[in-house]
């Protein structure tokens, strides 16, 4: 059937959608591509036809027509969906995307994020008066200055604001400013505990 | 709804309008006849039975033009709804949909004889189920919920878990764990399947 292989790409693209992000699908894409082209050109051979005098091909053309714009619709889709997903993927990841997720996405997503990162960089310093506002940070109340928290893998040496270096050890425990430990904390190197 | 085109590039817009309906062609469709599997022909010629995706039915078949003509899915006929008007309850919705209702009300644009009658059936059952589902998305906490999702409808699912979440975020709140800075959801789930990923190799 017509359209049916931009909906695999869609199918794959919604299985893998909850913690990653699935290969850009280069190959698929592709074939979908040369499949609008020979229905395109189908069309415009069978438009000339009309046009030369031959009657009731209309109705091919118009189905055709349809798996055309059905295809463009899936195309659309699969690259706006990756899109987002990756934007979604800077406020859970932070800046620095994992290099398993970096190596799924094409030049162009690639290119995209580091434009978005900029933008948003620029926003963040733009707003909230002198030293900009980070808005990826204090996503719930904040209720004290410093939390406790426990290392759950070795991270190597951190250095805090006032200069201390600390070293976040595995099983470690610290006490920490929040605004300094809660990237770490969403990323799971650290554990927040709470007495 | 794609009808006005605000969610073009929804997901599961686009699965549930790729659901197949019985059609009938009304006009010849000339070098098109690898459609039709059954037959040899080159073309598709009138009269010709087949079953079309959604979205091209909907392009083929409408006020304007009428080169096939469409009839209901058997799970939007007579003899289901009234089965729904029994007890929609009891059916299992995911095997007939799984996009149900979506693909439903998709449906009413074409204008059958029937389609004001589907439009009445779609509501009642969806009234009829939704209560049993609020209430046990409501109720059954820290429990095994899989055989009752199982007959839920895409929609219906999102509700569901919907009122789980709210539950949960409840109780969270009544024991005082909001405060406590969490792992995102995102990273969890990739380091699980790094993991998975890992160990295969």
């Amino acid at each position: 059937m017509l359209a049916e292989k931009a909906l695999d790409l869609l199918r794959e693209l919604q299985r893998t959608l909850d913690g990653s992000l699935p290969p850009y699908n280069e190959d698929g894409i592709r074939q979908i591509l040369e499949e609008m082209k020979a229905l395109f050109e189908q069309n415009q051979k069978d438009v000339s036809a009309t046009v030369a005098g031959e009657n009731g091909l209309f109705s091919g053309v118009q189905l055709r027509h349809s798996a055309l714009e059905r295809n463009k619709r899936c195309l659309l889709a699969y690259l706006y969906n990756r899109l987002e997903q990756i934007k979604k993927m800077r406020w859970e990841f932070g800046s620095v995307l994992p290099p398993e997720v970096k190596f799924n996405m094409c030049e162009q997503e690639v290119q995209w994020f580091s434009k978005y990162n900029k933008m948003l960089a620029n926003y963040m310093r733009s707003i909230g008066g002198e030293g900009g506002l980070d808005l990826t940070q204090d996503l719930k109340p904040p209720k004290t200055l410093y939390i406790e928290v426990r290392c759950l893998m070795d991270h190597g040496e951190f250095e805090t604001q006032d200069g201390n270096i600390l070293l976040l050890k595995k099983n470690s425990q610290h006490f920490m400013l929040r605004s300094e430990c809660e990237h770490l904390i969403r990323q799971g190197i650290l554990e927040h505990i709470v007495h | 709804m794609s009808i006005d085109g605000s969610n073009y590039f929804d997901i599961n817009d686009i699965l549930s309008t790729q659901q197949r309906l019985p059609c009938k062609v009304e006009m010849p469709i000339y070098r098109l006849g690898y459609l039709d599997s059954s037959s040899e022909s080159e073309h598709l010629q009138p009269g010709t039975k087949l079953e079309l995706p959604f979205w091209m039915a909907r392009a083929l078949c409408s006020r304007k033009r009428h080169i096939v003509s469409v009839d209901l899915p058997k799970q939007y006929k007579e003899g289901y709804r009234e089965i729904f008007s029994a007890d929609p309850t009891m059916v299992d919705l995911h095997k007939l949909g799984p996009y149900f209702y979506n693909y439903g009300s998709q449906l009413l644009q074409f204008e059958l004889p029937e389609t004001p009658d589907v439009a009445k059936s779609l509501l009642q059952t969806f009234q009829g189920r939704l209560r049993k589902i609020m209430d046990s998305s409501q109720n059954c906490f820290n429990e095994d919920t899989s055989k009752l999702v199982e007959k839920l409808d895409e929609s219906e699912r999102i509700l569901f878990k919907e009122g789980q979440q709210a539950l949960n975020d409840f109780q969270c709140w009544e024991t005082r764990k909001t405060e406590k800075l969490k792992t995102s959801e995102m990273v969890k789930n990739h380091r699980k399947r790094k993991r998975v990923v890992l160990e295969e190799t």
